[in-house]
């Protein structure tokens, strides 16, 4: 059975007034794959607060956004977090971002290509305007410009 | 929050013409915000993408997520992955997101340090 997540964060911030959740009860935006991803460029992004190297943290209500090398190392990467227990993120990032799973599908050619950058940012943010008109139009011109066919979200 | 943050991202980003796929672990949020296609993991928070150190387990699911993206064919589904974390102890389904499960927030002084020692690793030495 799946956790349900919605009543138990009402629990654990039962100090404030309960958090009014996006209900999209209307059938979401479609675009068809126009093509196998064997033959796609494949963006992937995480919210699991992934930073690389000398990158600065993020704040809350922080809806920036950082861009990680494709190539980027295991210990080249870190966590900046709060809303998920980040201490198997911290050791194996591909927990949240799976970056170097991503490689091996693009060197298998199961993906046609792997978009580089990677992207990520934190996802505990509150204001869901904030992620619709601050954060989502930025990534969909990153997208746009790098010609990206398909995109893969990993939340965390 | 996070399950929202990348509903929300995935509707704007396919409305625009790039198809999307979600992970999720929160199923219920991820239904609230419907998306265009999900992918669901009954792991704990943390682990969207699979266990630590377990490339096989990573690989398993990220790949079903893959066949996942070019399978959907019907707005809004949720694909339920068959992936158990640990068959003999089911414990973390009644702890994940309750009180005293999130660690303390580190203070802010603590944090500016932590943010300054991880910057000069990578400035001084510039050689990672």
């Amino acid at each position: 059975m799946p956790v349900a997540y919605i009543p138990r964060t009402r629990e654990l911030y039962n100090a404030y007034t309960p958090y009014r959740w996006v209900v999209n009860e209307e059938p979401p935006p479609w675009t068809p794959l126009k093509k196998p991803l064997a033959q796609c460029k494949v963006a992937l992004m995480s919210s699991g607060g992934v930073l690389y190297r000398d990158q600065p943290r993020f704040h809350r209500e922080d809806a920036s956004y950082r861009l990680i090398p494709k190539n980027a190392r295991r210990d080249e990467l870190s966590v900046w977090h709060f809303g998920y227990p980040t201490k198997d993120a911290e050791k194996d990032p591909n927990c949240v971002f799976p970056l170097e799973r991503m490689r091996e599908f693009e060197a298998e050619g199961r993906i046609g290509e792997l978009c580089d950058p990677a992207f990520t940012f934190m996802g505990g943010i509150y204001s869901a305007r904030k992620v619709r008109e601050e954060l989502a139009p930025k990534i969909v011109e990153e997208l746009r410009s790098r010609n990206v066919e398909a995109f893969y979200l990993v939340p965390a | 929050m996070c399950h929202q943050s990348v509903g929300l991202i995935a509707r704007e980003v396919e409305a625009a013409g790039i198809p999307t796929l979600c992970m999720t672990s929160a199923y219920d949020i991820t239904q609230a915000v419907n998306p265009p296609r999900a992918v669901f993991l009954n792991y704990p928070l943390g682990h969207q993408t699979g266990k630590p150190d377990d490339s096989a387990n990573q690989r398993a699911i990220v790949l079903a997520a893959l066949n996942a993206f070019e399978a959907i064919s019907k707005p809004g589904t949720i694909v339920e992955l068959p992936y158990v974390w640990d068959p003999n102890d089911r414990r973390w389904e009644e702890t994940d997101y309750t009180p005293g499960f999130l660690p303390p927030r580190p203070k802010k002084a603590a944090a500016d340090l932590a943010e300054q020692e991880r910057r000069r690793r990578y400035t001084t030495a510039n050689s990672g």
